[in-house]
């Protein structure tokens, strides 16, 4: 249908000398749209400032700030343990990657040797909050090509997860549950029945999803061949996770560089070859399978008891000497990471968060816009799995 | 990849810095400022550091100078190098990598306007990033007080009371009790 009627290039804005494009609003043949920051179909307190030709995309500009509270400054006037009811606020539907990045950065900074019982219980919580992410993500994009029932059912298998949390943590959202040193507690009794009750519901929910979402033909129609990354765009954009593994590069920070006890669980990275938004969002379905295996793995495999906190100095006094390093692992969007600086007093030097929003809602999604249907955005935006509090922290 | 082994190769070619092996797959180098380019360029069609990790700065107030972090990652050999590079903070000024990898020109504007570095030459550099309309000095360096930035531009809430903790539960648990 594209090459049967391709548009007409000849009213598209040229370039001025410096690369910028020559949009002239008072012509009439543009107009300028704002897609947010209070939009059904934008992700998160962000927006996107559009300018249209007809109903053609010729420029997108990502404006981040509605959210913004100052995180990494806030950080450098807390004590290494007051930071943590901070870091988790920097995402919301995964909040414990970033408790165990900063944790780790911490820890190795400090010298500080976990127990084997607390990397496996680590490992599951991320995973589960992995599960919990991908649910919001699945709803979401249902969501907004004008699927609702969808985001229903992901919420119901969500709100299971965060029953198990909620036991497990004691907290839904923000769980604060890893330490440096380890994590607060081990698994409540009965936890591998729950949460293997759960994981079938879940399982459930997926085949439903699968049929109703995945296997519908406005679905289909509107996500295959659109949103396409271009595969020489991964290094350059730098993107990672499921972008670049449905571009079929196998970049999955689990298997490359594998950290906790991923090294001791055996699965393969989920990849995808179209690069489109149906791919996207099938990479992103699949990789629950993987997590629902992977849970089950860990609870068969993990030591039944040991200490799960290692002794870590009074926290009130704690000093860690100069020092910088960085710790990374694979969430549901791509890669995280926390650089930690430290020098020698009782307060972080600097804390940076590296969210894999920042590169893919910035400089990717601008580059990516360019010349789709303004109906298509919001399926565009949501495919790149965007949190705006990682890109503004 | 020994961290060792590639900062001797890089030494012989740049005049580079201390090294500081973090970890054996983490490494931080300090690299003059005019050749951090040439040995980024080096790093990524040579050495195999393709992915450029973040790019932020670490503000030393004391010693007068910032530090630019530039993490890269070689994903085949599942290694880090952290290219540190000193400016001093009253000419914070650095060249961009916004043409080697597209995306640092989102990291540059972000550190113009919390950091006040400029990055001549970066796309939309001048644009609001995230504040916007902020005429205070840029409130990511270590001499911006952020809770003095509070008291002076916020007031609490008419008719709000605050209560010394203290003071108040004893007061609840024992009214009319003296400390």
């Amino acid at each position: 249908m594209m090459d049967m009627f391709p548009p007409d290039r000849s009213q598209y804005p040229a370039k001025k000398a410096d690369g910028t494009l020559d949009i002239d609003l008072t012509s009439g043949k543009y107009l300028k749209l704002w897609q947010g920051p209070n939009h059904p179909g934008i992700t998160g307190n962000m927006s996107v400032e559009l300018t249209v030709c007809g109903d053609e995309v010729v420029e997108g500009k990502t404006h981040v700030g509605y959210l913004h509270r100052g995180f990494e400054k806030l950080m450098e006037r807390r004590t290494f343990i007051q930071v943590f009811p901070i870091v988790c606020r920097v995402c919301v539907p995964e909040p414990d990657f970033n408790e165990y990045c900063y944790a780790a950065c911490v820890e190795e900074l400090a010298g500080i040797e976990v127990p084997e019982m607390a990397q496996w219980i680590r490992t599951l919580i991320l995973e589960m909050g992995r599960i919990n992410s991908y649910m919001m993500y699945l709803g979401g994009q249902a969501g907004a090509l004008g699927q609702g029932v969808i985001g229903q059912w992901t919420t119901y298998a969500r709100d299971l997860m965060l029953d198990r949390f909620e036991e497990l943590t004691g907290a839904r959202i923000y769980h604060m549950f890893i330490l440096p040193g380890g994590v607060r507690d081990t698994l409540p009794e009965g936890f591998q029945q729950r949460m293997e009750e759960t994981l079938r519901e879940i399982e459930s929910t997926l085949k439903d999803v699968y049929d109703v979402m995945f296997c519908n033909a406005v679905f289909k129609a509107r996500t295959v061949g659109m949103g396409v990354i271009d595969p020489s765009w991964l290094e350059p954009y730098g993107v990672t996770g499921p972008n670049a593994r449905a571009a079929s590069v196998a970049k999955d920070v689990r298997k490359d560089a594998p950290y906790l006890v991923y090294d001791q669980l055996d699965f393969e990275p989920v990849i995808g070859h179209d690069s489109d938004i149906y791919t996207r969002a099938d990479v992103r379905r699949r990789d629950i399978w993987v997590s629902v295996d992977l849970i089950r793995q860990i609870l068969a495999k993990m030591p039944k008891d040991g200490a799960v906190m290692a002794p870590i100095p009074n926290v009130l006094h704690w000093q860690i000497p100069r020092g910088e390093t960085y710790i990374r692992g694979e969430c549901s969007r791509g890669e995280y990471g926390y650089y930690l600086v430290t020098d020698g007093s009782g307060y972080p030097r600097r804390i940076n968060v590296r969210g894999p929003s920042y590169t893919h809602a910035m400089a990717l999604l601008e580059r990516m816009i360019v010349g789709i249907n303004i109906s298509d955005v919001a399926a565009l935006m949501v495919s790149l799995h965007t949190y705006p509090p990682e890109i503004e922290r | 990849m020994a961290m060792k082994e590639l900062y001797a190769r890089l030494k012989a070619l740049f005049p580079l810095g201390e090294l500081t092996e973090q970890r054996k797959d983490l490494a931080f180098v300090t690299v003059p400022a005019e050749h951090l380019r040439a040995t980024i360029l080096h790093l990524r069609d040579k050495e195999g550091f393709t992915h450029l990790v973040l790019l932020t700065a670490v503000d030393w107030l004391e010693e007068g100078r910032f530090q630019l972090t530039y993490l890269l990652n070689n994903r085949q050999r599942a290694c880090d190098i952290g290219l540190r590079v000193m400016i001093p903070r009253d000419a914070a000024t650095m060249e961009g990598i916004h043409d080697i990898w597209p995306t640092a020109a989102t990291y540059q504007r972000e550190l113009r306007e919390m950091f006040g570095i400029d990055f001549p030459g970066s796309p939309r550099i001048e644009e609001d990033f995230i504040l916007e309309g902020w005429n205070d000095i840029p409130p990511y360096r270590r001499d911006f007080d952020t809770l003095k930035y509070a008291q002076e531009n916020y007031s609490e809430r008419p008719g709000r009371v605050t209560h010394d903790p203290e003071t108040h539960m004893r007061l609840q648990l024992y009214p009319g009790s003296k400390p």
